[in-house]
């Protein structure tokens, strides 16, 4: 395999792994779970008046 | 099980406080020089207070003292309050920071006695290289070890550019660093020639982006979301936020070597790959920003939270500017010109530093259980620090593209139409604008200062229980 057959390839296997991270990152099934990911920064302290959550 | 550990404030605060000691020395001599280069006399005619030692004082002092103490502090904080635990291996923590403050020092002693290596932002000599590898790897230990001992299954985002970030300089400056030394403060680049060019700008410009911009995004996705009080607007649109940026950036440096012996093809792909980082940039900044949504009336109420957001703003644009530059035939014109000084202080006042300001806002009293001193002083800053950027900006850029263009003026004959000198001279007015510009971002980081020093000047440092996890995870 020459270095730019490998090169090539390489090229197009890391768009397949970027574009698959979109794709997993975007599935439904991830929605639940990211969203309780996001809401991580706001059970580390005992609740306060300073770290409320807004109400939505 | 009940849990009585608290969390590990100490090193937080030492890394908080030395964010601004350093803020202010750093930016103290940002303001010298710049007066330097509108009145030479300021020199005073002592080598070691000459431009060209200062400087390299300067930003090691901003960017490795000022914004290195608030990437280890901030880091700290967050990887211990999104996993739940104590930081791992306290004894290396500590070694962190003593270390690193001992890396400052020394940094602050060679560069005016002229002991350099000669690479932007890799200047200092190899003992001190040694330090630095040393504390970098500790701190890798100690960050990734609370990473492990987690007990929140979920690796949260900010995290994963505080990793990120971690892991890129640890390679970044061995690999550029490696030198022959010939004596205790002489070494020589392992390389040589063009491709000891392209292993520094591999590594320049990606301190500026791992350094100053992965890190700080980690800044950024934790302090948005707790000052504003909501969640980050779409943890999806950061998980790809995240792997765009780290996809990208590594590919980028060839643009600081336009025109110059790198080969062609290498200075295109720079080119390229710059361009294409405008996508990952703006994604995470309207993540950012958008994290408001449904709740800018609080920009009115609150100026930390608004020194946040602007701060995402000028990272928006130095992000559109940099790409812009990237592109060839505009950087013949700006390369070697005061415009790339003002691009960079677009992101390096405007982002790093006022997002750096808004989580030691949020950290310090948090630190000590006080709340500010002062919020108007805040927005004092705020306003003073946001007229400074202005017009250090704006005068950078007429400055950079009246220069770029009276160097490539020519006459019919094919003669140069201005002497360099006369270029120099006509900086002048701008020079002086530029070192005002200065001064008033430093005059807002007195106030700053004094406002977070009376917030907690009679207070003790306060332990805060780690709480159990939510059941929910």
């Amino acid at each position: 395999m020459t270095f730019t057959l490998f090169q090539s390839i390489w090229s197009i296997v890391v768009m397949i792994t970027f574009l698959g991270i979109v794709v997993w990152a975007y599935s439904a099934k991830r929605k639940t779970s990211f969203d309780e990911a996001a809401r991580l920064p706001f059970d580390d302290e005992p609740p306060t008046d300073n770290n409320k959550l807004s109400s939505e | 099980m009940t849990n009585t550990e608290t969390y590990n404030y100490k090193v937080v605060r030492q890394f908080s406080i030395m964010t601004i000691v350093w803020g202010l020395v750093g930016m103290s001599v940002g303001v010298l020089i710049a007066a330097q280069l509108a009145w030479p006399v300021l020199n005073f005619d002592v080598p070691w207070l000459t431009f060209g030692r200062l400087r390299p004082l300067h930003t090691n002092a901003v960017i490795f003292a000022f914004g290195g103490c608030a990437l280890f502090a901030t880091s700290y904080y967050v990887v211990q309050h999104t996993c739940h635990v104590k930081l791992a291996f306290p004894a290396l923590a500590a070694f962190t920071f003593w270390g690193w403050q001992a890396v400052i020092l020394l940094a602050a002693i060679t560069l005016p006695l002229g002991i350099t290596t000669s690479k932007e932002y890799a200047e200092l000599e190899w003992p001190i290289d040694i330090l630095i590898t040393l504390v970098w790897v500790s701190y890798a230990l100690v960050f990734f070890g609370t990473i492990v001992k987690r007990r929140i299954p979920h690796i949260y985002v900010a995290n994963w550019f505080f990793g990120a970030f971690i892991i890129t300089v640890a390679v970044l400056h061995l690999f550029n660093s490696a030198a022959l030394p010939v004596s205790f403060w002489k070494s020589y680049s392992a390389y040589a020639g063009v491709q000891d060019a392209m292993v520094q700008w591999w590594y320049g410009h990606n301190a500026v982006g791992f350094f100053l911009t992965a890190g700080f995004l980690g800044i950024m996705y934790y302090f948005v979301p707790k000052q504003a009080g909501r969640p980050v607007y779409s943890y999806r649109l950061s998980v790809v936020h995240f792997w765009a940026l780290v996809f990208t950036y590594i590919w980028a440096g060839p643009h600081h070597l336009h025109y110059t012996a790198l080969p062609d093809w290498a200075q295109s792909l720079g080119m390229v790959m710059s361009l294409i980082l405008l996508a990952p940039s703006w994604g995470g900044m309207i993540n950012g920003i958008m994290t408001l949504s449904g709740a800018w009336h609080k920009l009115r109420t609150d100026p930390v939270l608004r020194l946040l957001i602007v701060s995402i703003s000028f990272y928006g644009m130095s992000t559109f500017e940099g790409p812009m530059m990237s592109i060839k035939t505009v950087n013949a014109l700006s390369h070697y010109t005061d415009w790339t000084i003002g691009h960079v202080h677009s992101g390096a006042l405007g982002w790093v530093a006022l997002v750096s300001m808004g989580a030691m806002y949020y950290l310090i009293p948090r630190m000590f259980g006080r709340e500010l001193y002062s919020l108007r002083l805040v927005e004092v800053h705020f306003w003073t620090a946001t007229i400074g950027i202005v017009l250090y900006i704006t005068s950078m850029w007429v400055a950079g593209i009246m220069q770029g263009l009276m160097w490539r003026a020519v006459n019919e004959d094919g003669t140069l139409t201005y002497s360099f000198v006369e270029s120099v001279q006509a900086m002048h007015p701008y020079y002086i604008v530029r070192t005002l510009g200065g001064a008033f971002f430093l005059l807002g980081a007195v106030v700053m200062a004094y406002n977070l020093w009376r917030s907690v000047a009679d207070a003790k440092p306060v332990e805060v229980e780690i709480p159990e996890p939510a059941s929910a995870h």
